[in-house]
C-alpha cells in the first residue's frame, strides 16, 4: 500500500515539475509569428511542390504575408481560385496569371528518331547526359529516362512505351515547373494552356544545322524559316536554326503547321479538319 | 556503322559479385552445422529446417506476389537463407506448426514489411527466434537430447543445455556446475541445445570458408569473441566456485552461431570496420550481461538485435578513415 | 621484401594485359582525313592559326594554346586543311575541331627523325619548359593536363620529389609497360629533363609488381644516377592514381582539395617522360602517341603508334576490325575510360587504350536493393561511403553529400566494381560530386 502511495507521489511531483518547466520554456523561447501565416497556409493545397518558387507551402504563405502585393506570386497547384482566397484574407488585389501547361518540345519517338547507341547506365536522364549526347544522333532531344517523372509530384507525366518519350497530362498537370527545372536537356517549357486547351509549338529544340538535324530526325526542326514567312503576327522567330513560336503573340491560325516541311509543328486539341492536308501529320499529332 | 554500340558509365568492368552468390556462400558455411544437427537430432531436426527454409520461401512468395507486388527475389537465396537459419535458432523437437508461424514473423515482419532485403532493420531469423521464445516459452527451452538417427521427433528425451546449468550455479545451485559438459563435448557434438548451435567446430569451420571467400571480414566475429571472453575471464577471476572457465561460454550456447552467422548478417550490421567492432565489442559484452545476470540463460539473440536498433547510430557516427584528413 | 602500396580501400580486378609482350607497332597506313580536335586537354580549347587550303606538314604548328592551362596543337598529317568547324566526338558531342586532307607525308624539317640519341644538350630549366609549352605536351596517362603547368609551381612553393608514374594499374593497358621496355633510355633522359626543369634532385619510378620485365631495365637503367630510384609497388588498383601513388611511394598523404606540389612532390607519367625526351632531344611536338588496342574478342592486340586525329574506326580496322560480337568499344582502359558512341572520332592525345567487349562483357547485370554489405566502404580509396552518397545524390541532397566529402571521389570505380547488388554507385557518386562543386565553385565566386 505504501509502495503505492509513494510511487504515485513521485509520479505526480515529476508530473508537475516537467509541466511548469515545459510551460516556462514555452513562454520564454515564443516564436512570435503572424497568425495570417497559419491562415494562408491552410488555404493552400499543400503539397510543397515548389512550384510558386518559395520553400514549400509554408515559405509561399510567409512570402505573402510579409510582402505588399500579390503580384509575381501564384500558386501553380491551386490557380487562381486560392490566390483569390489569399487575397481576402490579406485584403489584396489579385493579379490574374495565365494557367500554363508543361510542353515536351521533342517528337523524337523510336520511329522518328533512330538509335545509334545503347544507354546502360544509371536511369537518369542527369547522369545520361553528363556522360555523352545521347542515344541518337540529336545531342539536344529527349532522352526518355524519365527525370521529369520523377519529379512531377503529382502525376502529371508518364513515358510512352511505345514513343519513349514523356507526355503530360493536361488534366493533372498544375504548370508547377518542377520538370522544367528537372529536365537536363530543357526539354520542357511552361506553356500557355489556350482556348480550349488548343495551343501549337515546335516540337524540337535541336540547334544542329539543317542537314545534321534531318540525319538524325525525321521530324526534327531544320531552321528553314518556312514557318517564320507565313506567320502573319510575327509570332515564329528563328535563331540557331531552330524556329520557336512565341505564345503570346500566336493566333492559333495553323498556317506555320500546314508549311512546316518536317512536321516539327504541332498542332495539340484542334478537330480534324475535314480536308486533311496529311493524315500523318494528325496522327503525330495525336500521339 | 553496323554495330549499336552500348553506352555506360566507367566502370566497364564487374568483379563478378553478387547477392546471389554471398547468400549461397552462407548456406554452403552452415553445411557442416546442419550436419552435425541431423546426425545427432536425426528426424527432427530434418522435419524442423524443412518447414522453415520451406515456409520462409512460401511467405516471401505470397507476400511478394499480393502484397508488394514487387520483383522476384527468391532466387537470391535469402529466403532460404534465412530460413535455414531461424530453424538453426529452433530446439529440433518444437511442433512443425510453431516453425510455421516462426518464419511468417521472420519473413513478413522481420524482413518484408521494411521493404524486402536490404531495408530490414533487424536480423529477420532472429525477429522470428525472439517471437517465438516470447510466445512459446516451454516449446522453446525443452531441449532434446543428442542421440543420433535413434532420437525421436516431438517427444524426444529432453536435456539441460550448459548454460541453463551455468545459470543454476549463479542462482545457488552447487552441482550443476559439475554437469556442465567438457571442452570436447561443447566442440562436437555432445551437448543439448538448438539444431544449429551445438557444435563450435563445425560452426567454427564455416566462419572459416566465408573468411576465406571474403564474404566477411574477421570484425564481427573477432571483436564479439573478445569481449565476451574478457568479460567471462573477468567473472571467473572473481569467483570460480559459481562462474565457469571463460572458454566454457565461447563454445555454448548461440555464441558461436550468433558470432559468425547472425551478427554478421550484412543488412543489420554496421558498413565500416571501426563500426563493426564497436558494434562486435557491444554485443559480446550485452550478451554476458544477460547470461550472468538476465532472466535468460542465453542473451546472444537480444544482444544483436539490440546492437541492430543501434546499426543506423554507428553508421552515422563511425565513419571510415578518410583520406587525407590526418594532418591538422 | 614487403613491397609498398597504399592502405586504404582498393581492389584486384583481372589485369587481362594480353598485349604486354607484342612490340610497338607504328601505323605506317594513314587515313585520307584526320579530324584534330582543338581540346585534347584539360583547359581551355587551342585557338586554330590556319585557314581552310592552308598546307601544313607534320609538325606544323596548327593552334596555338589560349591560356595558361591549355596546350599547342600540332598538325600530325601533311596535307590541306579542309575544315575548321564543330565535329563530332567520341561521346557524340560537337567539339571544334580542324579537319586535315592527308597528302604525303611530309614531316617538319626541323624534327630529328634520326634514331641516334644525342645526349648533348644543354638547357636552362626555363628553356626545357619552354620546349615543352611549344611542344604541346599534355599528360599522357589519360588526364591530359598540360604538363608545363606542372613544372612551374606556383610561388613559394618547391618540390623536393619527381615521381614518375609507370603503374598502369588499368587493366588491358600496356602502352607504358611496351614503351617502358623499349624506349627505356629515352624515358631516362625524358627523365633528367624533367629533374632540371623542375629542379628536383630526387626521382622515384614507380612500377607495379605485374611489370618484373620493366622493374628490372629501369632499375638497370638508373643504376647509373644515383638520384632516380625504382620503386616497385604491389599490385592493387587505383595505384596509378596520384594521390595513391604518392601515399605509396613516399608516405606523404595527400591532404583533401590540395595539389601534389602541397606535399613537395611532382608527378608525371611515363609516357610524358618520352615525349619531353622526344620534345627537346628531337624537337618532336606531340603529334602520335602509343595506343593499346585490345580485347578479349579480338584476335591479335597490339600496342599502336597513331597519329593524333585518326579515326578509331582506322586503328581498329588495321587489326581486323570490330568482331561481330562487339558490344562496346572503350577509350582508356575498363575501369575508368569511357564508352564510346562515334567511331569516326579521332585518336587524342590522352587516348591510351581502345578497348573492344564483347556484347556479354558490355552489359550490366540488373541492379538489386542495396544489402548494406559495406564492401564499397571497404574498397574506397579515399575512404569513403559510396553506398551513402549514392542515395544522397538520388535523392538530391547536397549539403549531406558535401559533408560525406562526396567531392573526395577519384571516380576510380572501385565501388560499382564490387558492388554484389550491382548497383550503379558511381554513377551517381560522379553526378553528385559534380553538382557539389558547381554549388562549392558559385558560393566561393559570392564570397
Amino acid at each position: 500500500m505504501n509502495i503505492i502511495v509513494i510511487s504515485t507521489l513521485i509520479l505526480a511531483a515529476i508530473g508537475i515539475v516537467s509541466a511548469t518547466v515545459l510551460y516556462y520554456a514555452s513562454q520564454k523561447f515564443k516564436v512570435e509569428e503572424d497568425p495570417r501565416v497559419d491562415e494562408v497556409e491552410a488555404a493552400l493545397p499543400g503539397a510543397n511542390c515548389g512550384g510558386c518558387g518559395f520553400p514549400g507551402c509554408r515559405g509561399f504563405a510567409d512570402a505573402c504575408v510579409k510582402s505588399d502585393t500579390l503580384e509575381g506570386k501564384l500558386c501553380p497547384v491551386g490557380g487562381g481560385a486560392v490566390m483569390s482566397k489569399i487575397a481576402t484574407i490579406l485584403g489584396l488585389e489579385v493579379v490574374e496569371e495565365n494557367p500554363k501547361v508543361a510542353v515536351v518540345r521533342c517528337g523524337g519517338s523510336c520511329e522518328n528518331r533512330s538509335r545509334t547507341n545503347v544507354y546502360d547506365g544509371a536511369k537518369s536522364c542527369a547522369i545520361a547526359t553528363s556522360l555523352y549526347a545521347g542515344e541518337t544522333g540529336c545531342s539536344y532531344g529527349c532522352l526518355g529516362l524519365g527525370d521529369c517523372v520523377e519529379a512531377c509530384t503529382f502525376g502529371a507525366l508518364s513515358i510512352n512505351s511505345q514513343t519513349m518519350l514523356p507526355e503530360v497530362n493536361e488534366e493533372k498537370c498544375t504548370a508547377c515547373g518542377a520538370c522544367v527545372k528537372a529536365c537536363p536537356k530543357n526539354v520542357i517549357e511552361l506553356r500557355k494552356k489556350g482556348p480550349k486547351s488548343r495551343r501549337i509549338y515546335v516540337s524540337c529544340i535541336n540547334k544542329d544545322k539543317g542537314g545534321i538535324t534531318r540525319k538524325a530526325c525525321s521530324v526534327g526542326c531544320i531552321g528553314c524559316l518556312k514557318c517564320q514567312k507565313v506567320c502573319a503576327f510575327d509570332a515564329i522567330i528563328v535563331e540557331n536554326n531552330i524556329a520557336y513560336i512565341d505564345y503570346t503573340k500566336c493566333r492559333l491560325c495553323r498556317k506555320c503547321v500546314d508549311e512546316c516541311p518536317t512536321n516539327a509543328i504541332v498542332a495539340l486539341n484542334f478537330p480534324i479538319r475535314k480536308v486533311a492536308t496529311e493524315t500523318t501529320n494528325i496522327e503525330h499529332l495525336n500521339s | 556503322m553496323n554495330n549499336i554500340l552500348t553506352i555506360s558509365p566507367s566502370p566497364h568492368i564487374h568483379s563478378g559479385d553478387s547477392v546471389k552468390k554471398n547468400m549461397r556462400d552462407v548456406i554452403i558455411a552452415l553445411l557442416p552445422a546442419y550436419a552435425v544437427a541431423l546426425y545427432s537430432f536425426g528426424l527432427g531436426a530434418f522435419i524442423v529446417s524443412l518447414t522453415a527454409i520451406f515456409s520462409c520461401l512460401l511467405f516471401e512468395f505470397l507476400i511478394q506476389k499480393y502484397l508488394i507486388k514487387g520483383k522476384f527475389t527468391l532466387g537470391n537465396y535469402s529466403a532460404l537463407l534465412t530460413g535455414l537459419l531461424l530453424s538453426f535458432n529452433l530446439p529440433s523437437n518444437i511442433p512443425w506448426w510453431i516453425v510455421v508461424i516462426g518464419s511468417a514473423v521472420a519473413i513478413g515482419i522481420g524482413k518484408m514489411s521494411f521493404g524486402g532485403l536490404g531495408n530490414n532493420p533487424f536480423n529477420p531469423a532472429l525477429v522470428g527466434r525472439v517471437f517465438l521464445l516470447f510466445s512459446f516459452p516451454v516449446q522453446m527451452t525443452t531441449w532434446p537430447r543428442p542421440l543420433g538417427w535413434a532420437s525421436s521427433y516431438l517427444d524426444a528425451e529432453t536435456m539441460a543445455t550448459p548454460l541453463a546449468l551455468i545459470k543454476n550455479a549463479i542462482y545457488g545451485s552447487s552441482v550443476s556446475l559439475n554437469q556442465v559438459p567438457d571442452v570436447v563435448s561443447l566442440l562436437t557434438v555432445n551437448t543439448a541445445g538448438s539444431m544449429g548451435e551445438i557444435s563450435a567446430i563445425a560452426l567454427i569451420l564455416g566462419g572459416v570458408y566465408l573468411l576465406i571467400r571474403k564474404v566477411i571480414t574477421w570484425h564481427i566475429p573477432v571483436s564479439i569473441l573478445l569481449s565476451a571472453g574478457l568479460f567471462a575471464l573477468i567473472m571467473q577471476l572473481v569467483n570460480p566456485s559459481v562462474y565457469p572457465p571463460f572458454y566454457v561460454h565461447l563454445l555454448s550456447g548461440g555464441m558461436m552461431l550468433g558470432a559468425i552467422f547472425m551478427a554478421t548478417d550484412y543488412v543489420t550490421s554496421p558498413m565500416s570496420h571501426r563500426g563493426m567492432l564497436i558494434y562486435g565489442v557491444f554485443i559480446g559484452i550485452l550478451t554476458m550481461i544477460i547470461r550472468f545476470w538476465g532472466a535468460y540463460p542465453e542473451g546472444m539473440s537480444f544482444a544483436i538485435l539490440i546492437m541492430n536498433a543501434f546499426t543506423p547510430i554507428i553508421n552515422k557516427y563511425v565513419k571510415p578513415k578518410r583520406f587525407g584528413r590526418v594532418k591538422k | 621484401m614487403e613491397m609498398k602500396t597504399f592502405k586504404i580501400g582498393g581492389i584486384h580486378p583481372a589485369d587481362n594485359k594480353f598485349s604486354a609482350n607484342v612490340a610497338i607497332e607504328t601505323l605506317r597506313q594513314l587515313p585520307s582525313r584526320v579530324v584534330i580536335p582543338l581540346s585534347q586537354h584539360i583547359g581551355a580549347p587551342a585557338t586554330p592559326i590556319v585557314g581552310k587550303g592552308d598546307k601544313v606538314k607534320v609538325g606544323t604548328l596548327i593552334a596555338k594554346s589560349s591560356g595558361f592551362v591549355s596546350a599547342n596543337i600540332h598538325s600530325s598529317v601533311s596535307g590541306t586543311v579542309v575544315k575548321i568547324d564543330n565535329f563530332e566526338d567520341a561521346f557524340g558531342v560537337r567539339k571544334p575541331a580542324i579537319e586535315i586532307e592527308v597528302e604525303g607525308d611530309e614531316w617538319e624539317e626541323t624534327i630529328d627523325k634520326n634514331a641516334k640519341i644525342d645526349r648533348t644538350f644543354n638547357l636552362s630549366s626555363e628553356e626545357i619548359i619552354e620546349k615543352i609549352t611549344e611542344a604541346g605536351i599534355v599528360g599522357m596517362g589519360g588526364a591530359t593536363f598540360p604538363t608545363q603547368v606542372k613544372l612551374m609551381p606556383p610561388a613559394g612553393k618547391k618540390a623536393d620529389t619527381l615521381i614518375i608514374n609507370a603503374v598502369e594499374c588499368e587493366p588491358y593497358l600496356t602502352s607504358d609497360h611496351r614503351l617502358m621496355l623499349e624506349k627505356g633510355k629515352e624515358i631516362m633522359i625524358g627523365i633528367q629533363l624533367l629533374m632540371k626543369a623542375t629542379k628536383v634532385n630526387r626521382v622515384i619510378i614507380g612500377i607495379e609488381s605485374n611489370k618484373p620485365d620493366a622493374i628490372e631495365l629501369m632499375t638497370t637503367l638508373s643504376s647509373r644516377t644515383m638520384s632516380v630510384e625504382v620503386c616497385p609497388l604491389k599490385l592493387k588498383y587505383p595505384q596509378g592514381s596520384e594521390k595513391q601513388l604518392i601515399v605509396a611511394t613516399t608516405g606523404r598523404e595527400l591532404p583533401s582539395g590540395q595539389l601534389p606540389i602541397d606535399v613537395g612532390v611532382i608527378v608525371q607519367n611515363v609516357g610524358t617522360a618520352y615525349a619531353v625526351f622526344e620534345a627537346i632531344v628531337k624537337n618532336k611536338p606531340l603529334v602520335e602517341r602509343v595506343v593499346t588496342v585490345t580485347g578479349k574478342s579480338l584476335k591479335q592486340t597490339k600496342n599502336l603508334l597513331v597519329r593524333v586525329g585518326t579515326p578509331m574506326q582506322f586503328v581498329l580496322d588495321s587489326v581486323g576490325g570490330l568482331p561481330i560480337d562487339t558490344g562496346k568499344v572503350v577509350a582508356g582502359g575498363p575501369m575508368m575510360g569511357k564508352a564510346v558512341s562515334n567511331l569516326n572520332a579521332p585518336v587524342t592525345k590522352g587516348t591510351s587504350g581502345i578497348l573492344v567487349m564483347n556484347n556479354k562483357e558490355s552489359k550490366r547485370e540488373e541492379m538489386e536493393n542495396c544489402i548494406r554489405c559495406g564492401k564499397c566502404v571497404e574498397v574506397c580509396c579515399m575512404g569513403l561511403q559510396p553506398y551513402l552518397m549514392m542515395k544522397l545524390a538520388e535523392k538530391a541532397m547536397w549539403k549531406e553529400a558535401e559533408e560525406e566529402a562526396i567531392y573526395d571521389c577519384l571516380e576510380c570505380g572501385s565501388c560499382s566494381y564490387i558492388c554484389p547488388s550491382h548497383r550503379p554507385l558511381l554513377d551517381y557518386v560522379r553526378f553528385g560530386k559534380s553538382k557539389v562543386m558547381q554549388i562549392r565553385r558559385e558560393r566561393n565566386l559570392k564570397e
